[in-house]
């Protein structure tokens, strides 16, 4: 399993990550070479055998719907790079 | 005071012989003695320190105290602490000042234990050398040239160096074991759900369980006793029974019955480390434990399958970090797009971007059937061998690590190979249960960890082995030369 460029650049957009032009090239080797030692996977037939999502096949656990948490919200956004009026500022969305 | 046991240390607080201010400052003295070598702290916290042992000395006065009252630790600077900065070894959290505490952090404080600092890791926890933090390399106090592991290597220096008596970690694919035995130390990665994860920074949540790095059974069984316990705060913990983990250390090991893999002592094995194991395990024989061989037919494959559960895990987990409500922003963002990509670009390291992007792309439409399915699959093949395997033995004994600490440097340039360094250790946390590493000896003075393996909610037992094993050797006593 080979990625190349145009590939790597495209995985790279969907994970929201710049890469510089110069860095392409050592990550387009680095990921092939992860996706080669993960092809070994398709030496074994894993037909009809269920997957294992939880290590003890716990399923998730339900609490009364109660109110547990109270408003924080000044505390939490004062580690925000930029708030305004309790708001948590970014660049212009819709012109 | 540095080469006492935590229970010594206790009796001593306990006989007022000396108080944890005084017991506090003794740390904080060699840490400030011996850290600029090894750069095993992120953040000192002398004030808080002084402070909570303060309180420690108060309740000590008034009887009001537990085991552990007064005792110092270091937390792996994965741990959130309110009002002190959380980095998990990353530029993107560099700024970073938790709203609150971890569960385990406020456990270890109720106890009275004394919060030393924050150690030094892999950046997210990803990595098994220490070399990916943000933060430098952490140094191996056997060897200033070797890796202390990864990625609790800041936790498994400060124990190995005794600048602290004893530190918290996690382990999603080995970052307690492996460390652990490149410094020479017991850790130990309990059962999934046995520690909360609240507050503990996220990599791969189906993986990752906090632990202990000690320097003996004993001292992780104290420390275990106090972090493990159900959190309604975190939706996978489980529901299981407080525990006294020292309550069967000192049954006799007489009549147990030992697997060792085939599959993890053949090729790929160092034959110092393995001889060094082989003396390990007759010393258990000696006291009375019976070994067979077993087979773990799956185990080859578990690299590559947490190599797709692992990344697709923290590229799920990883993508709360935006540069909008905490974290690092890029300086004069042109537009949102550019803001993501630039902060994340420039927050993580290569070690985090390319792990992100190899979940990102086992993810992607088209190929979940593939990579993700297929890894879960083949977990579950992987978990059926242990439960096999448990149905003849009581517990299994293999290697930690397939060497002793490598050198700085030998296995960046190739991912793949850094990977492979974990190869006895990922099993344990695809199938979610107990492993503990101890000292088992040296090859060329570098420490080497022989891992014990048990089913579930069996900790108390692998550190019943653990401590039989260290009443008849002294491998864990032993110092590194220029910290003793």
């Amino acid at each position: 399993m080979s990625l190349d460029k145009t590939e790597v650049e495209k995985i790279a957009h969907l994970a929201r990550i710049s890469l510089t032009e110069e860095d392409i090239p050592l990550y387009t080797k680095n990921l092939s070479d992860i996706l080669n030692l993960v092809e070994q996977m398709n030496t074994i037939d894993t037909s009809g055998i269920t997957p294992m999502a939880h290590p003890l096949d716990a399923v998730a656990r339900v609490r009364p719907d109660v109110v547990s948490e109270t408003d924080q919200r000044d505390h939490f956004q004062s580690i925000a790079t930029q708030v305004e009026a309790g708001l948590y500022l970014v660049p212009k969305v819709i012109e | 005071m540095h080469t006492k046991t935590l229970a010594e240390l206790s009796s001593a607080l306990q006989k007022r012989e000396i108080s944890s201010v005084e017991l506090t400052q003794y740390f904080l003295e060699r840490i400030e003695r011996y850290d600029s070598q090894l750069n095993a702290f992120v953040t000192v916290t002398s004030e808080t320190a002084l402070s909570q042992a303060q309180s420690a000395d108060d309740r000590l006065k008034m009887g009001d105290h537990s085991a552990l009252t007064g005792i110092p630790l270091a937390h792996k600077d994965i741990f959130c602490t309110s009002g002190i900065k959380t980095t998990c070894g990353s530029k993107m959290l560099d700024n970073f000042i938790a709203p609150y505490s971890a569960t385990i952090v406020e456990k270890c404080q109720q106890a009275g234990m004394v919060m030393l600092g924050k150690t030094n890791m892999d950046e997210f926890a990803m990595g098994s050398s220490n070399e990916t933090s943000y933060y430098g390399t952490v140094k191996n106090p056997w060897d200033l040239q070797a890796v202390p592991g990864g990625s609790s290597g800041g936790s498994a220096s400060v124990v190995a160096a005794r600048i602290a008596p004893i530190a918290t970690g996690t382990d999603t694919g080995g970052s307690i074991r492996q460390p652990a035995a490149l410094c020479g130390l017991t850790g130990l990665k309990p059962t999934y759900g046995l520690v909360s994860r609240y507050g503990m920074i996220a990599f791969a949540s189906s993986l990752d369980q906090g632990g202990v790095l000690a320097n003996n059974a004993e001292d992780t069984a104290l420390l275990l006793g106090v972090m493990a316990g159900f959190d309604a705060k975190d939706s996978t913990s489980l529901d299981s029974p407080p525990k006294d983990y020292t309550a069967r250390l000192n049954d006799s090991i007489k009549g147990l019955k030992i697997g060792l893999p085939k599959e993890y002592f053949g090729e790929g094995l160092d034959p110092e480390v393995a001889k060094v194991l082989e003396a390990s395990i007759k010393t258990l024989e000696q006291q009375g434990a019976v070994c067979q061989e077993i087979s773990l037919p799956n185990m080859h494959l578990s690299v590559p399958v947490y190599y797709i559960i692992a990344p697709a895990e923290c590229s799920s987990n990883l993508s709360r970090y935006d540069g909008v409500r905490f974290g690092y922003r890029c300086d004069n963002p042109q537009d949102l797009l550019d803001m993501y990509k630039r902060s994340r670009g420039e927050g993580f390291g290569a070690e985090v971007k390319r792990r992100v992007m190899i979940g990102t792309y086992a993810l992607s439409a088209g190929y979940y059937d593939a990579y993700y399915l297929k890894a879960q699959q083949i977990r579950r093949l992987i978990s059926d061998d242990f439960k096999k395997a448990f149905e003849q033995v009581d517990v299994i004994a293999s290697p930690t690590t397939p060497t002793a600490a490598f050198n700085f440097g030998e296995k960046t340039d190739d991912p793949v190979s850094m990977y492979l360094s974990d190869i006895y250790t990922i099993a344990v946390n695809l199938a979610g249960l107990p492993g503990l590493s101890m000292s088992a000896g040296f090859v060329n003075q570098r420490p080497v960890g022989l891992q014990l393996i048990g089913n579930y909610f069996s900790e108390d037992h692998l550190l019943n082995i653990a401590h039989q094993y260290q009443q008849d050797t002294d491998w864990h006593t032993q110092m590194p030369a220029q910290f003793s």
